[in-house]
């Protein structure tokens, strides 16, 4: 017979602390964080020594400072006078830039080659395989190298544009193609432009609540009304007319006048091609010059170029000043120039609610429109396309972890190949997809640092480059740059934490 | 009744007709182009469009890598011999494969020692890869770090012997106390190698020849890929342990550990590599003591290190996750301890099933290795951007260098995901 | 075990590490080795040859100043930087001496605690277009889109030159010479601007270099020269000093041919005192009293380094311009010897 007796209460000894489970864990976390204060300590007075040693201190004060370089791609207004902080946020945008058009595109080069992966064909789906392995098994630097190289030995200098018989040509002239970058048109909005946008985007609610109204009544009643073509009429048709209405009615047309020594009394066509060489004195974001150059660019032979004034009035001033020998104006404006200008037979609409203003070739570059810089294109395809790869394996491996028996299921209910797809296989697919697409995301916004090996002006070409070197401060660059990348990452994963919680499979 | 019935009908076959072939469009290369390539006519659509593409490619590649030249010696030699037509100038490769291969510091006449420690790499690596090998196999690859140390650094042969034999005596030291307690066993083991490592240290530099056997070569003369293959190999092996222990101090249910390992792991991961090679390059002198001086190379190893140690430990953390909670619940009812539970139980088959995950991330960092290249190291991506292009014989020779270098690194790394998936497929357990 | 692998590494590569704080010339001493940093790549200053030697007019300052303290010209372990790390390299003591054409600035003097020890190249940044773009003055550029190699003082200068003009340009930043040069040639961008010597060297490296014209204007002033860490003025003096002499032997006649024959002795008290035969002047560096002569003898006077490495006849063919001796309408002059 054994007799159960209590363990005697122990007082606390010192070897507990090592022994007895209760206290071990924290003992090791004293520890732990003990070692880790040391170290922190450590590095610490590492630093404040090897500061004062020569003779440095820490300080932010130099973002405050002027920048004194210039930067090529400015989502907001900067120059050289503007602080290291602005050229700082300056690259933070471009940055950001490159890595939204990156995601975006990459989802769609992903989606693509890993439904294609899928393929019966057989071709194809060897295609989509060599694209996988290559892009996956090739460092992205190397990648980024290759499309940059690409991009400004294999494509036209903007000289190559040049000329009677040029080598290159535009793109249905509008987009020009040049190792500087794309320049595509940029739309000016005009009168009306507003109402256009307003109704445009009413038309977009307007197809949603159609397309709910018409699911909630097949649902309720069985009845399938038609989705496609309402779709389309609700979309285009309000818009279009809006957009005409404001063509059409648009005021009295312009007028050009040009130097009354140089003639006049013939049409925009002729007399740009007698004089070779057009001066405009244009006014900026004036729907109306973009419809007078685009005119002057298809007239045989006739090279453009424009000096820019801020409104009519200092147009009209510039011609009569002799800066230029073409005026855009409407009649009324004009009366001030009578006696010094002739007319051409031409009458020019005013310019609707968007007109396109096309690039041209003009000194070294393409003036107007808008530019899209190579280093911004090598960079943005380069990671699309590795991070496609990638995403493309996770579509791949999204769309096979669906199990056999679901799409079996749907056929025996009779589905059509097209809906168990989109009914059965993909609300499920998505839910396995999404979450190592977003870590594709954030790993493409993290490669998107590699923008120094093409130039692009991203964060770490001006706070961790330019700057950095200019200033010297090194610890402080290195700090907010890795600051700025942490945020976002932190910001990606929360987004990816959400989703996931939104979509985990309700049970119990 | 089958009488009447025989005499009933007039004929009857007693044998089976032959089977007839099928029809032609129903066998052969016509029905499996039928079947996989023009099934329907969107099909048929993307094959003619993908085969074009194919053409496509192959006129402008072929005549370039078919007319190539191998033997000129500058660009515009090259240039002269194809007269405008269209062809590569492989020649830069064949007359500057060494510089490629192993940077251009490094002695010409040593270059088997780099080219053996990467044959041995294989030996070394194969029983790990491949679990069928015998398991003696594993004592080369336990001596291997030290080999290769040797014959790519060269030096005196008792600098990597002393670390051999710290490491020897700290395991029996480790294996004589680790009966009574893992951290008693683990702790004497560290200070017995440290020991050794100190005594050996002193021992080296007196008893360092004036000549050694290899002579050495300083680290900041390595380059070329042997540099990526010397980043990867070493910053995944040393990771691997480091991603362990971070995996568990993650899962860990002490607060204080366990808040040191979450903030490490998410800070490595929230910043891009290249971050950390600034901090490499430009910032961590600073953090250091004053006077102390590493190798650029070393601190680029602390570096990336710490990068490949926090993507392990997540992958680590994957598979300690995935193991079913009986398992950590059968340790604690066989009277386990902690360290004993994840030593015997736990780690064995949370490893085994991360690896393939672990194989993904060394791929990821061999690729990433090309980064420093943008912190002026001359790995294979530096020399082609540096001395390579920048001399004046081959200014202007692309694509050939950069197709070299994608075909290297497409080489090693499809090799490596190829073998990632054959270990998936074998360590599959859910047939479907 | 693998931790063994990096302490193994610590141990015996760390050996080689020295102590960077106060006395330089006993560390480089200790170490044998004079650590110096050079760029990456840029012909005719420092660049690798096939041979993997380091060649070029700055290398041959680091040779010199290893010939005065080592004895071996050779005893140079050649770092290279680019434009971003090359002040943390030497501020961290990773190098000893910097002779990266470094242009001498306040800032980087003052601010970021640097001793500039001279100037061995007088140099202005410029910039090279294609010959058919028809221009012949930088001021025509407005609108041209202009390549600069980032980490410089270029990008400053530029972004100056372009506002104090009034004219518009759109700056395309490059990380290495080897891509400004292939931007350049693929018309991705109009202009190559940097310091007027590396054009030629660009230049001359082209397939067709009078297809090129450097313009006249020359925007800035870039004195390049060698620099040390503020603090050890001992050290700072070996290094300014040993430029000097090399200055000095192209002023006196010094050169690598005759050098031993004048180290017999002279009737020039100059020469005498510079080659050691006269005076003290290498005690009071702490070298010994052949210093100077080792430095000259490494690769010859400034003259001979100049137009060995970027002169005339070499492909990068710079003439002497600001950078002859001032008895010839140059800038170079070393103060005397005495």
């Amino acid at each position: 017979m054994t007799t159960v007796t209590d363990p005697p209460a122990e007082s606390f000894r010192l070897s507990m602390l090592l022994n007895d489970t209760r206290y071990r864990s924290l003992t090791f976390q004293a520890i732990a964080l003990l070692c880790l204060i040391a170290f922190m300590a450590w590095l610490g007075w590492n630093l404040i020594q090897n500061l004062a040693a020569a003779g440095l201190d820490i300080s932010f004060g130099f973002l405050g400072e002027p920048s004194g370089y210039d930067i090529n791609q400015r989502p907001i207004p900067y120059d050289s006078q503007s602080s290291h902080m602005r050229a700082a946020i300056v690259g933070m945008l471009n940055t950001l830039i490159v890595a939204g058009l990156g995601c975006i595109t990459a989802t769609i080069f992903g989606v693509i080659a890993g439904v294609l992966r899928l393929s019966n064909n057989w071709i194809v789906r060897k295609l989509m395989a060599v694209y996988v392995e290559m892009f996956r098994n090739v460092p992205v630097l190397i990648w980024i190298l290759i499309i940059f190289s690409i991009m400004s030995v294999a494509l036209p200098a903007p000289s190559a544009f040049r000329g009677a018989e040029p080598d290159s040509s535009m793109l249905f002239g509008l987009i020009a193609l040049t190792n500087r970058g794309v320049y595509v048109p940029n739309a000016i909005p005009g009168a009306g432009a507003m109402v256009v946008t307003a109704v445009f985007l009413l038309s977009l609610v307007g197809v949603w609540a159609y397309r709910r109204y018409a699911t909630k009544k097949l649902y309720d009643t069985g009845q399938l009304l038609p989705m496609g073509w309402p779709s389309l009429v609700i979309l285009i048709v309000p818009t279009l007319l809006v957009w005409m209405f404001f063509t059409l009615g648009s005021g009295t047309p312009n007028r050009i006048y040009v130097p009354s020594d140089l003639g006049g009394d013939v049409s925009l066509e002729e007399y740009a091609a007698e004089q070779g060489t057009i001066n405009l004195c244009s006014v900026a974001g004036e729907p109306s010059m973009a419809v007078a150059k685009r005119r002057i660019l298809r007239a045989e032979g006739a090279t453009l170029r424009s000096e820019t004034y801020p409104n009519a009035q200092a147009a009209a001033k510039g011609f009569a000043d002799g800066n230029c020998d073409m005026l855009v104006l409407p009649e009324e404006a004009a009366a001030s120039l009578v006696g010094q200008s002739a007319e051409l037979t031409t009458h020019l609409r005013r310019g609707g609610p968007f007109e396109l203003e096309v690039p041209y070739l003009a000194g070294f570059n393409f003036t107007d429109g808008v530019q899209v810089r190579g280093s911004l294109i090598a960079l943005w395809f380069a990671l699309a396309v590795y991070t496609g790869a990638f995403i493309a394996e996770n579509v791949r491996a999204g769309i096979m972890a669906i199990s056999r028996g679901q799409s079996e299921a749907a056929a025996a209910l009779g589905l059509r190949p097209r809906r168990i797809m989109s009914l059965v296989i993909l609300p499920q697919a998505l839910r396995v997809i999404i979450p190592p697409v977003i870590s594709q995301y954030l790993n493409l916004t993290k490669n998107s640092s590699l923008a120094i090996a093409v130039g692009y002006m991203d964060l770490t070409g001006t706070l961790g480059g330019i700057t950095l070197n200019q200033t010297g401060r090194a610890i402080e660059s290195v700090f907010l740059l890795m600051l700025f990348y942490l945020a976002i990452s932190l910001a990606i994963s929360g987004v990816m934490n959400a989703y996931n919680n939104a979509v985990r499979l309700k049970e119990r | 009744m089958s009488d009447t019935h025989a005499q009933s009908v007039a004929f009857v076959r007693e044998t089976a007709i032959p089977a007839a072939p099928p029809p032609s469009r129903e066998r052969g290369p016509i029905k499996w182009m039928r079947d996989n390539l023009f099934s329907t006519w969107l099909n048929a659509l993307l094959t003619l469009a993908a085969i074009y593409l194919v053409y496509q490619l192959a006129v402008f590649a072929l005549p370039w890598i078919l007319n190539g030249l191998w033997t000129t010696s500058s660009l515009s030699e090259c240039r002269d011999i194809l007269q405008g037509e269209t062809g590569a100038c492989f020649a830069v490769l064949t007359e500057r494969w060494n510089q490629l291969l192993f940077g251009f510091k490094y002695p010409s006449a040593f270059y088997w020692r780099p080219g053996l420690a990467f044959i041995l790499l294989f030996i070394a690596a194969a029983p790990v890869l491949f679990f069928d090998l015998p398991r003696k196999m594993l004592l080369f690859t336990g001596l291997y770090p030290f080999l290769a140390y040797w014959l790519i650094w060269g030096g005196p042969l008792l600098a990597p012997l002393t670390a051999l034999i710290g490491v020897v005596a700290g395991y029996l030291v480790y294996a004589r106390f680790v009966k009574d307690n893992f951290a008693k066993g683990l702790a004497a083991g560290v200070v017995a190698a440290v020991v050794v490592w100190i005594a050996g240290g002193y021992l080296t530099e007196l008893l360092a020849p004036n000549r050694p056997i290899l002579p050495a070569v300083q680290s900041r003369d390595m380059g070329g890929f042997m540099l990526n293959l010397i980043l990867g190999t070493v910053c995944v092996s040393l990771s691997l342990p480091i991603g362990i222990c971070l995996a568990l101090g993650r899962q860990s249910n002490m607060p204080i550990i366990r808040i040191i390992c979450v903030v490490f792991i998410e800070f490595i991961r929230g910043v891009p590599l290249i971050t950390l090679l600034f901090v490499a390059n430009v910032v961590l002198a600073y953090f250091l003591p004053p006077g102390t001086n590493f190798d650029l190379i070393i601190r680029v190893i602390i570096m990336i290190t710490a990068f490949a140690s926090a993507y392990i430990a997540e992958v680590i953390r994957g598979g300690l996750a995935a193991l079913p909670k009986g398992q950590y619940e059968a340790g604690d009812s066989l009277g386990l301890d902690y360290p004993q539970a994840m030593r015997l139980i736990i780690l064995p088959q949370a490893l085994k099933i991360s690896i393939p995950g672990i194989v993904n991330v060394a791929v990821g960092l061999f690729k990433d290795t090309t980064l420093v290249s943008v912190i002026s190291m001359f790995d294979l991506v530096g020399m082609i951007r540096g001395p390579v292009l920048a001399s004046t014989e081959w200014n202007g020779v692309y694509w050939e260098l950069f197709s070299f270098a994608a075909l290297l690194f497409f080489v090693v790394c499809y090799g490596i995901s190829q073998y990632s998936q054959w270990l998936e497929r074998r360590l599959a357990t859910d047939h479907r | 075990m693998k931790t063994t692998l990096i302490l193994g590494t610590l141990t015996a590569v760390g050996l080689t590490a020295g102590a960077a704080a106060a006395a330089t010339l006993d560390d480089v001493k200790d170490r044998g080795k004079l650590n110096c940093g050079v760029t990456t790549g840029l012909v005719g200053f420092a660049a690798p040859d096939a041979n993997g030697e380091w060649q070029g007019f700055d290398v041959a300052v680091c040779r010199a100043v290893a010939a005065a303290v080592l004895g071996d010209p050779m005893a140079v372990e050649f770092v290279p930087t680019t434009g971003k790390t090359r002040f943390t390299a030497l501020a961290s003591g990773e190098i000893d001496l910097l002779a990266r054409n470094t242009t001498w600035t306040f800032s980087r003097d003052v601010d970021l605690k640097f001793e500039f020890v001279g100037i061995n190249y007088y140099d202005g940044q410029g910039f090279m277009v294609p010959k058919a773009l028809g221009v012949s003055s930088a001021k025509e550029l407005d609108g041209a889109t202009v390549c600069i190699q980032t980490g410089t003082t270029t990008e400053l200068n530029l972004a100056d030159f372009f506002r104090v003009n009034n004219i518009n340009y759109e700056p395309v930043p490059i990380e290495t010479n080897a891509e400004a040069q292939q931007q350049y040639l693929a018309g991705a961008c109009d202009v190559y601007t940097t310091d007027a010597s590396g054009l030629a060297a660009t230049r001359a490296a082209f397939e067709d270099p009078s297809a090129h014209v450097i313009l006249p204007e020359i925007i800035s002033k870039e004195p390049l020269g060698p620099l040390v860490r503020h603090g050890d003025n001992d050290w700072g003096d070996i290094a300014r000093w040993t430029l000097n002499a090399l200055i000095a032997a192209e002023e006196y006649g010094i050169t690598s041919a005759n050098i031993d024959e004048l180290a017999n002795g002279t009737n020039n008290p100059e020469i005498n005192r510079i080659l050691g035969t006269e005076g003290n002047l290498g005690e009071m560096l702490g070298l010994d009293a052949d210093w100077a002569k080792r430095a000259i003898k490494a690769n010859g006077n400034y003259g001979e380094i100049f137009a060995k490495n970027i002169g005339e006849s070499t492909p990068i063919g710079l003439s002497r311009g600001l950078n002859a001796q001032w008895t010839n309408g140059g800038l170079m002059y070393s103060p005397p010897f005495r």
